[in-house]
């Protein structure tokens, strides 16, 4: 706790920010990517302190947000089945599907737990061998090698009731979806600094290359945040156009690499359906041919489940930094986190919770 | 004909097993298991000229001392997971969680009742803690238990154990305390550090895989609060931020009084070990359960003189004014100045608290 209070002084903060004030000499759009980064901008209400000049965009990086519709419908399917225990992260259950939720599932007597890791679940399917144990492997490269240990160790052990609903997805691909778009408003951008703990820097290198936009490695507290945006708003107006490592007491430029090794033994690369956005090519991870053992989307046969989603929901527009949680006309009536449209709302990291949580609506 | 030798016993219906070391339907049915149960277990602990009548019902004779006085009710049904848990156990929290209603009006808690709904399968070491634990708090509290009442449920059919408790106690008339009573120009106290007892219980639990040091606050706080009220404080409102946590109770408070409360977030007691296992778990603090702790809104001319009471009181040592009490702006809320120096609205609490993913 008293590195992260270093990270959370006031002076400290308020200081960058002056520097900040000094430097800005025009409007500038800058994106932070991770929900957690939104979060705690709204939680600590570092917005405001900001000078009006940065406008900051909440970008697509909540696990839990992008998620297809249509793959909470197969948890649903795969959770509703008779002998299963389906096990998740806490904020997955409340999401809403085309009709029901993992809660309600719950509610009608399946079982359905949540766990704090996905060795959790191999644990539950090792002490329940009648049951077929399924664990909801959703996430960023952050999350991605810890699910994927959770394969690994089942396949060594030889535990075959367990398997994992996999859908993995990457930040860089989104990033490169937004930068292409005809609307694209982004000038700059603050990485998810967790992403780049494991991935490393280097291949945002080549975005930079491309589309000429700076980007801050960053991290989660105040300072950290301030710092990030410093640093982005420092390289727009001296126009120096790279990456930037905001965030060196944690990310190195090659990541962590035995990280990288699970994500390269399990996973390999694919489409994905992100919810509101569409499907980005080669945006995510699947599990090899080798694993397909654990893959509960074939063990349940619940591929060919597809799913509209919701036509008044504009998550797909807010994840993409086109509009804000508050320019929604369904946002905080008919949308709110007890009855949310669209998993912005439902996910503590979603924009659109969190501006229902900590501004006046 | 030769008779057989028969014995007649074995035509006798079987007996039930006595069984001494857990709950079974039995001791629901009414009959001598019941009794036995009673007997054996709840009389040991719970003893007063009232209950010892043995009647359904409790009587009580008022009297002089009740004159000037309204009664207090409330009633709260209590279940845990664990049913022990660092710092307390439910028969703790059944007590002090309807005492402390009971004292949120000012009044002072006298009787208490408890229904017990018993899981088949419930260690009978088990019970007996529990019920050692109430006698405790109770003795605590100062309250007699004066009637209660047990039932058994087949075991899946509930969790160990849940406790429903009614508390009654009396009043000064001319005292208002009310959660409606909140004025602009008032200041906010709490009575010290908020999430104790929501992350103790957490940790508790076996799959989170973390311990923590943490113990709950569960107590009744009849004492600590007659401290401030015999000595005279004009208090406008008190509440015990309980479940949901010191947001909700504040945003329920500014509802009620149709103002709205600012807080200030680096002035809000909270331990180091919360405030960790907090961020490890990606909850926050305002929004983590209490059972020992009390909100206090009064006039701010008089929060110095309250916070030196409840400051030498052991379950106020960290007592601290967190914040006042302004006209609403566009409706009743609670804006928090965070430890940055920015402004943020503080909701309610909605649904249930959810860890986050990464």
């Amino acid at each position: 706790m008293q590195i992260i209070e270093k990270f959370r002084d006031k002076n400290q903060i308020e200081r960058i920010i002056t520097k900040i004030q000094e430097l800005v000499s025009r409007k500038w759009l800058i994106m932070e990517i991770c929900g957690g980064q939104t979060h705690a901008i709204m939680q600590t209400g570092l917005q405001g302190l900001l000078p009006d000049e940065i406008e900051l965009i909440h970008g697509p990086g909540c696990p839990v947000c992008v998620t297809s519709l249509e793959l909470i419908d197969k948890a649903i399917a795969i959770a509703s089945k008779e002998n299963v225990i389906f096990t998740s992260y806490g904020d997955m259950l409340r999401v809403p599907g085309s009709e029901t939720d993992l809660f309600s599932i719950r509610a009608s007597g399946r079982d359905v737990r949540v766990v704090y890791s996905s060795i959790d679940a191999v644990k539950i399917a090792e002490n329940n061998p009648e049951k077929e144990v399924v664990f909801f492997g959703i996430g960023f490269e952050t999350t991605a090698p810890a699910n994927g240990i959770s394969v690994i160790k089942a396949k060594k052990n030889g535990i075959k009731n367990y398997s994992m609903l996999t859908s993995i997805v990457r930040v860089p691909p989104a990033m490169q979806a937004i930068l292409e778009s005809q609307e694209n408003r982004v000038q700059g951008f603050l990485a998810a600094g967790h992403v780049c703990a494991v991935m490393g820097y280097h291949e945002y290198e080549p975005i930079v290359e491309k589309y000429q936009t700076p980007i801050s490695v960053t991290g989660f507290e105040p300072l950290d945040i301030a710092w990030g945006i410093y640093s982005t708003v420092r390289m727009l107006e001296v126009g120096e156009i790279k990456v930037f490592n905001a965030y060196t007491r944690v990310v190195s430029r090659d990541g962590n690499i035995a990280a990288q090794q699970i994500i390269d033994q399990v996973y390999e690369s694919c489409d994905r359906n992100w919810r509101g956005i569409g499907i980005i090519p080669e945006s995510g991870w699947k599990l090899k041919p080798e694993y397909l053992d654990f893959d509960a989307e074939i063990r349940f046969k619940v591929g060919g489940i597809r799913t509209k989603e919701s036509e008044i929901c504009i998550s797909g527009l807010i994840l993409q930094g086109l509009k804000k949680p508050n320019q929604c006309p369904a946002f905080g009536n008919v949308c709110t986190p007890q009855n949310p449209l669209g998993a912005t709302m439902v996910s503590s990291e979603g924009a659109c919770a969190a501006y229902y949580r900590y501004t006046q609506h | 004909m030769k008779i057989p030798d028969i014995r007649l016993e074995n035509f006798v219906c079987p007996l039930p097993i006595r069984n001494d070391r857990q709950i079974v339907i039995g001791h629901g049915s009414g009959g001598r298991m019941s009794k036995l149960l009673i007997d054996t277990l709840f009389n040991k602990y719970f003893n007063n000229p009232i209950l010892n009548r043995r009647n359904d019902f409790a009587e009580i004779l008022l009297n002089e001392e009740h004159k000037g006085h309204k009664l207090v009710i409330s009633t709260d049904a209590h279940i845990i997971k664990p049913i022990f848990f660092p710092g307390g156990d439910i028969g703790r929290l059944a007590i002090s969680g309807t005492v402390n209603d009971i004292c949120m009006s000012g009044g002072i808690p006298k009787y208490i009742t408890a229904a017990f709904i018993l899981e088949e399968g419930l260690l009978l070491d088990d019970l007996e803690s529990i019920i050692r634990s109430m006698h405790e708090t109770a003795e605590e509290a100062g309250v007699d238990l004066v009637a209660g009442d047990t039932k058994v449920v087949e075991k899946g059919k509930a969790d160990n154990i849940f406790i429903s408790t009614t508390g009654v106690g009396f009043v000064n008339k001319n005292l208002n305390i009310s959660g409606q009573s909140a004025k602009p120009g008032d200041s906010v106290i709490i009575s010290g550090t908020i999430g104790d007892h929501g992350i103790a219980v957490l940790s508790a639990r076996e799959q989170l895989g973390f311990k923590t040091t943490i113990q709950s606050d569960v107590a009744p706080l009849n004492d600590i609060i007659q401290s401030i009220i015999t000595a005279g404080a004009d208090i406008h409102v008190l509440r015990d931020p309980t479940r949901g946590g010191l947001a909700t109770t504040l945003n329920e408070l500014a509802l009620q009084s149709q103002v709205s409360i600012q807080i200030d977030e680096s002035s809000i007691p909270i331990k180091k070990e919360v405030r960790s296992a907090c961020e490890m778990l990606g909850f926050d603090p305002l929004y983590i359960a209490n059972e020992g702790k009390v909100v206090i809104i009064l006039p701010s001319n008089q929060s110095a003189f309250v916070l030196e009471l409840l400051r030498k009181h052991l379950l106020g040592r960290d007592a601290a004014v967190i914040g006042s009490v302004s006209p609403p702006e566009k409706s009743p809320s609670v804006i928090m100045r965070t430890m940055i120096g920015g402004f943020r609205i503080v909701d309610m609490l909605s649904g249930e608290i959810l860890p986050r993913i990464c």
